[in-house]
Parts: structure tokens; sequence; C-alpha cells
């Protein structure tokens, strides 16, 4: 008991790394960018990682918590950056502040894209694993043809955005303020109640189902919130980059978030973070530095990153060889002695069991007999029988 | 008749034309600890598969507290007080004891909390997690977990896996507790545990149980009454000792 | 209706069928979705273009294509998929998906980015009840067909037909009675090549250009096609593919929805899914709880 007592004593900077990181990048950007150290180029990678973020970490509900595999996250997207741009195009003169129409745009957009996402998750309750991924495929890909040729939305051209484009300074930082939001709301989800079921769900459907949890709401609800943020992701992407073109989100840009979610590692948000974060930056590099004839090698080389990383995090047969180097496993070397090995082993547990790496002790640490934290204290009967 | 929690009656199920279980009666009352024999294959879990809505009965109805569950989802049957474990086990692997037992609680009405609350961590978010610890960590306890509520369920040895998924039911607050096999891959002495630990939960949570067990001894030292199937209709029915006795189940255990 | 719409509408199925098939038999077999499938189309047809331009004989460049696509499918199964198996399947999704962006990146440095139109020898056009229907229509169908009716008896009647089969059912298992699955594997991957290089030679037929990205979209039209007609079922696969060819072909011959062909198909794949979760011939598998 002693021993728990301390746990829930101790502050835990782990559940809130996410927030200090980006807060502490965001400043640090900042104070460069006035300084005059970030160029054109760099504050434009920095809002393409934002938006990088938003995608990846809301993909990750889907296939690393609640286990399904969406490969039409850019389909959403592809709505949001429609509709929201759409209504921002139409409506920016009337409401006047630049500011206010971005984030009405970034709800309205949002809104629209999680009711996208509300009527695919419908054959997701029907629909498994290969099967489902082939229907949100295909969703993305009728969301992409019918823009194309509706009348309203600039056809194959694509739809122009100037007009609304935010300041490229403005831009970066309110995508570091909309990725603080999506990150409260998204982690807060997961570490509560409602994520538990989502997990239990991804962990095994049928006992879920014996223990009373509703299926049916759970998955609509993960498919309609993901969608809501990757059209958010869409509305910024649009204010950042025109015109916007459907090609853009084709289902090779979902399969790009999905390999940041992969990489990332199911059911990590701060995996996925880095991931994004890395990807984009790999692919703004490339992109920039192969031009021309060169284009194709950064095809390849991206190509050559993904198949060897995939091989080496998953082949079975390197497994021992990739505990031994397992960042967990170095830091816990170093920093807690005291651990004992077998169980930071368990922490790690293997990859391809999907294993959920949110730090649950965090709330297991909500101990009841916390004397610090008033809004823990329990009914007076608890602590007799302690 | 007010004592009686679950009532079976003519249920019956086929798959393309094989009779899984054929017109099964039985009546359960509370507190009870009924058991459901028979060899393998004589469809007993099916009967579970049947009252917990994974299956819909080809024939017949059951009733829990005079109320026709016949027909609804999972979920819903799992809501009016019906809870199962699992001949092979079911856990939620990837998640701590304590999870598990939490998940279980998920449904209960006293610890409501909208996912809104959740994401904003509204007092009501607090409340009712610092509730639904406290409850689970009680829960554990019966079982007998309490010390191993921060494992991961799929590093626990077998028996204690068996004991979570029991713990994991109970805390749906079911008025009918369905147990398959929980005896199953476990030594003497966690044998005896566990049926203390039965006879605990029902005389502390009033609880009616019923069982499949293939262990005779454990099965006739927990069990008022049973239901002998074989090859899914009923050989004996009745009281523990007469019903094991019965030539008919010697016959169906033992061949000729 | 104009019977040359319906012939063409045949003529995409069947090719559609083809690269379907590989899908569904990689599928059944190994139990992944091949990504780089699609990809292999675009290395078959860069071989037809490689050996047209020298030899111009057509059968020739499509025994080749033939050799090239089945060592790329032995190849990649070998290098990129086989140490994964076991893992889990999204893990080899993302390495198939890793293959087919390696395979457009080496076309595109060997061969350009650009398209490059292929000549092939001009069938010419023959009159029926009044129509004038194109002979390459005809011979893709009819190949199609053979080639089809082949691998069904292939697959019932020969033992690695049957060892196939019972690897699809049950990989253990199969181990167990002496099957060597990855020989089998590797077969599967073969054929899959094979049929694929096929298709390129009738898809370069109705539109002769080559570029890195060709194989993209019949690629996940014909997994499209998979999945209507169930996955993992060949017949499956040729219903579904001749089925989306023909949808295919009746949308952009009316106007008013030609351009709306793909979310018409597309949506076609939803609708029967949602009516039926496994396609139209697939095998339903009870979860045993």
């Amino acid at each position: 008991m002693e021993k728990i007592q301390k746990k829930s004593h101790s502050f835990r900077i782990g559940n809130y790394i996410n927030y200090i990181v980006i807060t502490i990048a965001l400043i640090s950007f900042i104070i460069l960018d006035n300084a005059g150290f970030l160029g054109r180029s760099d504050l434009n990678l920095l809002s393409r990682i934002g938006y990088s973020i938003v995608l990846a970490v809301s993909l990750n509900l889907v296939v690393g918590f609640l286990g399904e595999l969406s490969l039409g996250h850019a389909g959403f997207m592809c709505v949001g950056a429609y509709i929201g741009c759409y209504f921002a195009n139409s409506f920016h003169e009337i409401i006047g502040n630049q500011i206010i129409t971005f984030v009405i745009s970034l709800i309205l957009g949002g809104l629209v894209s999680a009711v996208f996402g509300f009527i695919i998750g419908l054959p997701a309750l029907r629909l498994k694993g290969d099967y489902l991924a082939i229907v949100t495929l295909a969703f993305g890909e009728i969301v992409r043809n019918l823009f194309k040729n509706l009348p309203y939305f600039g056809k194959a051209m694509g739809m122009q955005t100037d007009a609304i484009a935010l300041e490229r300074d403005t831009m970066y930082i309110s995508s570091f303020i909309i990725i603080l939001v999506v990150l409260f709301l998204i982690q807060n989800l997961i570490k509560s109640k409602h994520g538990r079921a989502i997990t239990a769900i991804r962990d095994n459907e049928i006992a879920a189902k014996a223990m009373g949890i509703n299926i049916t709401y759970y998955k609509l609800f993960v498919f309609t919130f993901a969608a809501f943020f990757a059209g958010v992701a869409g509305v910024m992407y649009g204010h950042q980059i025109s015109p916007i073109t459907q090609e853009t989100f084709s289902y090779n840009y979902s399969i790009e978030i999905l390999v940041m979610v992969v990489l990332g590692g199911m059911g990590s948000i701060t995996g996925s973070i880095v991931a994004a974060t890395v990807i984009t930056y790999i692919n703004f590099v490339l992109q920039n530095e192969l031009s021309g004839e060169l284009a194709a090698l950064k095809l390849l080389i991206y190509a050559i990153i993904l198949i060897i990383v995939v091989i080496f995090n998953n082949a079975p047969k390197l497994k021992p060889i990739k505990e031994k180097c397992n960042i967990k496993y170095l830091f816990a070397r170093i920093f807690n002695h005291h651990k004992k090995p077998e169980k930071i082993n368990d922490d790690a547990a293997e990859w391809n069991r999907i294993e959920s790496k949110i730090n649950m002790d965090a709330i297991l640490s909500m101990e009841i007999d916390v004397k610090s934290n008033t809004a823990f204290t329990p009914d007076k009967s608890e602590k007799g029988d302690k | 008749m007010s004592d009686v929690v679950l009532k079976i009656e003519n249920l019956g199920i086929s798959f393309g034309g094989l009779k899984a279980v054929s017109d099964l009666n039985l009546e359960i009352k509370k507190k009870q600890l009924y058991g459901l024999v028979g060899p393998n294959g004589a469809g007993k879990t099916t009967v579970f598969n049947m009252i917990t809505g994974v299956y819909q009965p080809t024939t017949g109805a059951f009733y829990l507290d005079g109320e026709n569950l016949t027909g609804k989802s999972q979920e819903a049957i799992n809501h009016k007080g019906i809870a199962r474990t699992f001949q092979n086990i079911r856990l939620f692997s990837n998640m701590s004891v304590i999870r598990n037992v939490l998940v279980g609680l998920h449904h209960n009405k006293e610890f409501k909390c909208n996912p809104f609350s959740s994401m904003f961590r509204l007092p009501s978010f607090f409340k009712s997690e610092a509730k639904m610890r406290k409850r689970a960590k009680e829960i554990l306890r019966i079982v007998g977990l309490e010390e191993d509520r921060n494992h991961l369920a799929c590093n626990l040895p077998y028996g204690k896996q068996r004991k979570l998924e029991i713990a994991r039911a109970l805390a749906t607050s079911p008025k009918l507790l369905l147990l398959d096999e929980p005896a199953a891959g476990m030594n003497p002495h966690e044998t005896a545990e566990l049926m203390d630990i039965i006879r605990f939960i029902r005389d502390e949570f009033d609880m009616t149980i019923l069982l499949i067990e293939h262990d005779m001894k454990f099965v006739s030292g927990l069990c008022d009454e049973i239901t002998v199937l074989s090859f899914g209709t009923v050989l004996a029915q009745g009281d523990t000792k007469t019903a094991l006795n019965d030539p008919e189940v010697i016959r169906a255990y033992i061949g000729g | 209706m104009n019977i040359n719409i319906l012939l063409d509408g045949l003529s995409l199925g069947a090719i559609y069928a083809l690269i379907a098939l590989g899908y569904t038999m990689v599928y059944g077999i190994a139990k992944m979705l091949n990504f780089a499938h699609g990809d292999i189309i675009m290395v078959g047809a860069y071989a037809i273009l490689t050996t047209i331009t020298m030899y111009s004989n057509p059968i020739v460049a499509l025994a080749i294509a033939v050799i090239v696509c089945m060592l790329m499918g032995i190849l990649i199964e070998k290098i990129a998929y086989k140490p994964l198996r076991g893992a889990s399947p999204l893990a080899v999704l993302i390495t198939a998906i890793g293959v087919s962006y390696f395979l457009q990146g080496i076309a595109q440095l060997i061969f350009g980015a650009e398209s490059k139109p292929i000549e092939l020898p001009n069938m010419g056009n023959f009159k029926l009840l009044g129509a004038s229907i194109r002979v390459s229509s005809i011979i893709t169908l009819v190949i199609g067909a053979i080639i089809m009716a082949a691998l069904s008896v292939f697959i019932k009647t020969t033992r690695t037909g049957r060892a196939m089969l019972a690897v699809s059912e049950d990989k253990a298992a199969a181990q167990i009675m002496g099957v060597n699955v990855n020989r089998i594997i590797m077969i599967t991957f073969a054929i899959g090549s094979a049929l694929a290089a096929f298709a390129s030679l009738f898809y370069l037929m109705s539109i002769p250009s080559v570029t890195p990205t060709l194989g993209a979209m019949p690629g996940i039209k014909a997994f499209t096609a998979a999945v209507i007609g169930g996955i993992g079922s060949i017949p499956g696969a040729m219903v579904g593919g001749i089925l989306l060819g023909v949808v295919e072909n009746i949308c952009k011959s009316i106007p008013f929805l030609s351009n709306y062909t793909t979310a018409i198909e597309f949506s076609l794949l939803i609708i029967i899914l949602l009516v039926r979760p496994i396609g139209l011939l697939g095998k339903k598998r009870r979860e045993k709880v």
C-alpha cells in the first residue's frame, strides 16, 4: 500500500510531456522566427507538420485504439478542406476578421466531415479488417470524384483559397495551438472510461459485448470523432495551400497518414506525433532537395526507409535484436535501476499484439487516498476500511 | 414463483439442420448454484451462447425475472443482468487487471459520465473515475487479485486469469452469473479456493449462478441442482446426487 | 444498347478479373493484401514496351513480360513479405505499400516520369450485326476466359492446386500434412504475377501508353472487384471483375454519368458489402465463442 501511495504523490511528467514539448517547441519557434532565423519554407514546413500531426493522431484513434483499419482518412480531410474553405471564401468579407473566419470554418469543416465519418462508421459495424479497409478507401475515392465534378468547387482546376490564406506566422502558431487542443481532447478521451471501452473493443470484441459495452455507439463515435479532426486538418491545409485540388487527397495520402500511425506505434499518441513530424520533414526535405530527374529518388528513398523500418520492427526473427535496441529498455536500464527487467519487457510487449502504449498508470495513479488532490477526496467511509 | 431468476422454456437451436440443443427446460431460483454438465459437444456452451445473445435460439424462450429476453442483443442482455465468463478465456489481454474490471463497470448507472465531461475533465469525470476505481478494487479483493491489479492481464497465470474473468463479469452487477468451466486448468488447491470464492459471491451479492463444469467433484461439492445434457437433449435434471447417479447419465459418460 | 459497349465492358472486365485473381489468390493463401500487385502490371507494361521496340512481336513481348513479372513477384515475396510471415497484417500491408512505391520509383528512375506511347499491331475491326467490333476486345475476352478456365482446372485437379487450397484453408494443418507452404506461397505469387503480365498486355491494347503509375488505378479497381466477388474466392474474382468492367463501361457511355464513373463503381462496392459483408461468392466464417 505504501508503495502505491508514494507513486500517486509523484508528479507524472509522462502525462504532460506531449503538451510540454509542443509548447516549448512553439515558444522556441516564435523566438527564432522573431530573430529572423526562420525562412518562408521553414514556416511552411511547420504548418505542414501541424496538420500532419492532427491527421496522424486522429487516425490513431481509429486504427490504434479502436483497431479498425481505415484507408480513407484523406477523404475526410478532403471534405473538411473543401467545405471549410468554401465557407471561408464565401463569408470572409462579411465576417471581416480573418481569425474568426478561420475558427468558424475549422469547426464547420470538422462538423461536415464528422457527418461523413458517421456515415462511413455504419458499414464499419458490419465489416471487418480488410473489407472495412477497402470500403474506407472507396469512400475516399468517391469523395474525390464528387469534388472534382460538382460545379461549386472549381472542378478539375481546384478551389482557389488565396483570399483566405493566413499569414505564414499566424498559420504555424495557430497550427500548434490546434494541436494542443486536439491532443487535450483526444488524450482525455482515451484516458477515461470511454477510452477503456474503445480499447476493450479492440482487444476482444466478443468479451466487450458480453460486458455490456455498446459496440455500435463506440464504433460510430470513434469514426465520427476522428473524421471531425481530419476535417479540421483539411481546413488547416486549405488555409495554407491554394488551390485545393482533389488529387492531393488520393488514397496514397491516406496511406501516408497510416504509415505515420504504424511507424509511430499503434495506440501511441506520442509516437504518432513524432512519426508525423519526422515523415513530414523527410518528405519536405526530399521534395526540396530532389527535383526534376531526381524526383524519382524521393519515392525510392521513402519506399526503402518504409520497408526497412517495418521489417526491422516486425520481423519475428529480428525480435531478439530489436529488444536489445529498444529505447524504452535502454532508458529503463539507465534511469530505473530498481525496475526488474522482466517487467520492462512486459511494457514493451510485442508489437504485433497491437499493444496499448497508453500510460494507464496515469489513471491508476489517481489513487483515492491522495490528500493533495481535493478532486479525488473520496467518501470518508472508504478510508476507514483501508 | 417470484423467486425464479432464470426460466428457460423449450429452448433449442439448430445449425444448418443439425440440432445442437433441443427442448431445454429449466428453472433457477434466486441464490441457487446450478450446474450444467455433460460430455464434450453436448451443447452446454451453446446454451450459454443462447442466453447471452451470441446465438439466436431457433425455438423456445428464456426469461430473467419474468422478463422475456429472447432475441435481445448481447449488450442488452448484459444490461438486463446476465453476465458470463468464457470457456476459452477472453480477457482484454493487453490491459492491466484493474482496467479489465473497470471495463466491466463501464455500463453501471452509478458511474455515469459522458464523453464530453471526460474530454473536458469536468468534475463528474473525476468523481465517477474515483468511484469506479474504488469498486474495482473491492471486486478484485473478493477474488484475491488486488495485489496483481497493475499487471497486464495476459501475464497472469491461468488460474488467476479465470478469476479475473469472474471479477470482470461480477463488475457488471448481474443478477445471474454464468461461469463456463471456471475450474478448467486449475490445480486442486486453486479449485478449492475457487469454490470458496463462488460461494462467497453467492452469499455476499445474493447471486444466482449457473455453471458449466467437467470436474464432477467441483459440481457435486458446489451445486444444489444440475441438468445433464448429452447431444443437445436433457438426460437428467434435478438434485445433484440423484441426477449424477441416473443410469442414463452414467451410460453417457462411460459409454456402452 | 450498343453491343460494343457491352463487349468492351466484358473485355475490361476480363482485365480486371485477371488482376483480381492475383489479389484474391495471394489473399487466400498468404492472408495478405498485396498492395504492390497493381504495380506488377506496370512492370509488365514496361517489359512489353522494351521488348516490342526491339522485336516488335507481341507474342515474344508477352512471353518476356510473363517471365519478368513472375521473377519480380517471387523476388518481392522473398525479400519483403517472407521476413514478415507471422507478423501483424498491418505491418505486411505497409510493407506492400512500400514495395509499391519502390517499384514506381525504380520505373520512374529508369524510364522517366512522362508517359511513353507504345505501338502494338493494330488488329482492326470486324462487322457483326451491323456493329463494328474491335478484334482486340474479342481477343482479350477469349484469352482471358481460357486463362481463367485453365486456372480453375489447375487448382481443382493438380497436386499443387490442391495443396494451394489446403494452405488457404489452414496453413498449419497443411504443413503438418507435408505441404511445403513456402513453395506454395511462392507459386501463388508467380501465378498471380503471370496473370498480371497478361493483364498488362490487354490493358495496353486498349490504352497504348505506359507511365510509372499505370498500375495504380487498374490495381485498385481490380482489388475492388476481388472484394465484390468475395476476396479469397477465385470464381468471385472473375464475377467481380466482369461486373465491375461492364458497369464501368456502361457508366462511361452515359453522358451525364460518365464523370461520376469512379464514384458509382466504388458505391457499388459499398452497397454490395453492406448487403453481403463477405462479397458475392465469399465464404462465411463464424467465430467460435
